[in-house]
């Protein structure tokens, strides 16, 4: 089987899989991290959506092949040494969430968000979602969370702090 | 997914090589239609052809000539935010800033969309409308000889789809109307304005994105909403699915490219 080299949440490692493989497989069956999920496995509801050099992107409809040289952050990376990343943290506190399926890709999503400078208001951060579904429908928490972790991460003190977990 | 041989190159030549060797080879650009059909079985390959480490497909030139050429690799998301193609067509920008998602525009390119011609594909009606050629390893197509129906293309199958050559418009502005769920373009309108002629492209119908005469006519007298007042486009040429009937298409064509207009009257993005 071929061998592609990749970096997976700061590890650096070969990984000897089918050139066929996806990057959710690898991550979620081969790698055990499962935080990062499969909804529709068609590229469309962005639950497992994860950071590739910094950008937001659907691991089930990427080749392990295409990432070799390149780095894969996912959510089991964004928290360090038990405190949350201020996404992570916005999400709690405005419980942007009902049954919690789509919330690792949304926190992702909203994390690569920053880079991309959309700016902490409701309308860019609703437009800047829609490639990440809620079955339950609870965007209003989801927008609001997204908004608010936006508006964190920009902050001089927390800046340091979402470097520091991302 | 069936399993297959990958390679990445670093030419187009190079790619355009194996295609003549092994013509059941395909060419992946960001995956974002190839793997999603392959994965659901649509599709298989023995060999697939990475094209990301060829550098010459990812500039963009803003020619002296008053043209602009985007390489086949450039994403969505690049192009969106690129500040060459901003300045010479901020509309243009916009269009590829309005395709899919995010995650999609990360990954998704000009020239994969441009080789699999989607008839609902936004890049397929902004080209048809803004003009030009599309370059390969072989040659250079017009745009108005290159798409050829439903995702079918002049592209021959030992081809590289290598960049896109655009001409300037004075403004420039697509709009489409989305199908809720897959965030596709039901109908998309784009509208070009040269100064000496109007360009109008259609993207939703049975043979993908077309051009739009009685429009671009209505406009060529006046470049105003108003100038498509009764004018309709032909409904026998509109797809029509659950999604909505070929009469409804053709209405919101219409509904679209007035939109359009008045959006390029206002001075909105070129």
């Amino acid at each position: 089987m071929p061998q592609f080299e990749l970096e997976v949440n700061g590890r650096r490692a070969v990984h000897t899989v089918a050139a066929s493989r996806t990057l959710v497989q690898l991550l979620r069956e081969d790698l055990r991290l499962t935080g990062t999920h499969v909804g529709c496995d068609t590229a469309q509801c962005g639950a497992c959506t994860v950071l590739v050099d910094g950008k937001a992107v659907k691991s089930c409809n990427v080749l392990v092949a295409q990432l070799a040289g390149r780095q894969v952050q996912t959510i089991e990376a964004v928290a360090r040494e038990g405190v949350l990343h201020p996404m992570q943290a916005a999400f709690r506190e405005h419980h942007g969430l009902q049954c919690g399926f789509c919330t690792p890709g949304m926190v992702m999503r909203g994390i690569a968000m920053e880079a991309e400078g959309v700016p902490a208001e409701e309308e860019p951060v609703r437009s800047g979602l829609c490639g990440n579904l809620c079955r339950c429908t609870g965007y209003e928490g989801i927008v609001h969370a997204v908004v608010d972790g936006l508006a964190r991460m920009r902050r001089p003190s927390e800046r340091k702090a979402a470097h520091a977990g991302l | 997914m069936q399993d297959f041989e990958y390679r990445r190159v670093r030419a187009a030549s190079e790619a355009a090589a194996l295609l003549r060797e092994d013509p059941s080879a395909k060419l992946l650009a960001g995956g974002q239609s190839l793997l999603a059909s392959m994965r659901m079985g649509l599709l298989a390959t023995d060999l697939l052809i990475d094209l990301q480490d060829v550098q010459e497909l990812r500039n963009v030139v803003n020619a002296a000539d008053g043209s602009v050429v985007l390489g086949a690799m450039m994403t969505h998301g690049a192009l969106a935010s690129h500040p060459e193609l901003r300045s010479f067509a901020p509309g243009v920008a916009e269009l590829a800033g309005g395709i899919a998602d995010a995650q999609v525009r990360s990954m998704g390119t000009i020239g994969g969309s441009l080789a699999n011609a989607d008839p609902s594909a936004c890049w397929s009606a902004g080209v048809l409308a803004l003009g030009g050629e599309i370059h390969t390893s072989e040659r250079a197509i017009p745009v108005d000889a290159y798409f050829m129906g439903m995702f079918a293309t002049a592209l021959e199958p030992h081809e590289v789809l290598t960049r896109v050559r655009l001409r300037r418009p004075r403004r420039f502005c697509y709009l489409k109307h989305e199908q809720a769920a897959s965030r596709f373009a039901m109908v998309g309108v784009a509208v070009a304005d040269f100064g000496d002629a109007i360009r109008v492209a259609v993207n939703g119908t049975m043979d993908g994105a077309v051009r739009a005469p009685a429009f671009e006519q209505a406009l060529q007298r006046r470049l105003d909403p108003e100038s498509l007042r009764g004018v309709r486009f032909d409904e026998s040429l509109m797809t029509s699915d659950i999604h909505a009937g070929a009469d409804y298409r053709a209405h919101m064509a219409g509904v679209l490219c007035r939109r359009a207009v008045a959006r390029m009257l206002v001075g909105a993005p070129r």
